[in-house]
């Protein structure tokens, strides 16, 4: 019973991390691109751990895991808004289909508030 | 508040440590035992917030797994398929959320849902970029995260 649960789950991490890595070939632009791969990953490398708790119940295994999974949510959103944000102040553009844009109008602001200084 | 969850925890160590066998569902009982001890035998009538922020956060990390679950479904199965089915587009948030600790709690919220990636915070703290995968449109997107958020806030107010 629980060597199926163990199987179901470290096939779910596995899928998970598959579906981030085909994420990265296939998808059409950058933010899209980190979007999956972030989360697919944390999901995928978490499920692991809980499968590793699980297997090895007695030693300092499960406190181990607990702790990674713990810094790994605490860590992996601010890595991806940082690169996220960095990638859209040095303007790397969006896919076409991007139908919305509300961030855009403010870097442009930006930029024609910047100008003046520059020229003084 | 503090004081009680560690009352709780003290009384979930007194239970481990007197059955004598560490596991996780030792632990997890005794937590609940403590719990639903220090509910009886809770004399003060003023402060009872505590007994309502247990299980409403344990309620939101059940919510929380189940939108993960859904939208890496979606994603997947987007993912696999040849055809783009996604209409991306960057929406702006307005918080309710005012202090740096529900920003940060909410923008981990958002950015470990799939789809969804925080691309920044405006300056005075009101409001956050979203990058959206699933866009069907702004109110749509803005009353689903409302709905989080305010459930995030019960917790923490």
């Amino acid at each position: 019973m629980m060597d199926i649960f163990i199987g179901l789950l470290s096939t779910i991490g596995a899928l998970a991390i598959l579906f981030a890595s085909i994420g990265v070939v296939r998808m059409p632009d950058f933010y899209l691109r980190l979007s999956v791969t972030v989360k697919a990953a944390t999901m995928g490398v978490g499920v692991f751990l809980i499968c590793a708790a699980i297997v090895f119940p007695d030693s300092e295994v499960p406190v181990k895991a607990l702790a990674i999974i713990f810094f790994l949510l605490l860590t992996a959103p601010v890595g991806a808004h940082m690169i996220g944000r960095m990638a859209f102040r040095s303007k790397i553009s969006v896919w076409k289909d991007t139908w919305i844009d509300d961030l855009e109008s403010r870097y442009t602001v930006d930029e024609q508030d910047e100008k003046p200084s520059a020229e003084e | 508040m503090v004081k009680k969850f560690l009352m709780n925890l003290l009384l979930s160590f007194i239970w481990v440590a007197l059955t004598g066998s560490m596991n996780y569902s030792d632990f997890l009982f005794g937590f609940l035992l403590g719990f639903f001890i220090l509910w009886i035998l809770n004399t003060d009538e003023s402060d009872k917030r505590y007994f309502t922020r247990v299980p409403k956060t344990i309620g939101f990390f059940f919510y929380f797994l189940y939108e993960m679950l859904v939208a890496n479904i979606q994603v997947a199965y987007d993912l696999i398929t040849p055809n783009y089915f996604f209409k991306p587009g960057i929406v702006r948030f307005p918080m309710k959320a005012t202090s740096d600790l529900e920003i940060n709690l909410l923008s981990i919220f958002i950015a470990l849902t799939p789809g969804t990636l925080v691309l920044d915070v405006s300056e005075d703290k009101k409001s956050i970029y979203v990058h959206v995968m699933y866009l069907k449109s702004r109110e749509d997107f803005v009353s689903r995260i409302r709905h989080a958020e305010t459930k995030l806030l019960e917790i923490l107010r």
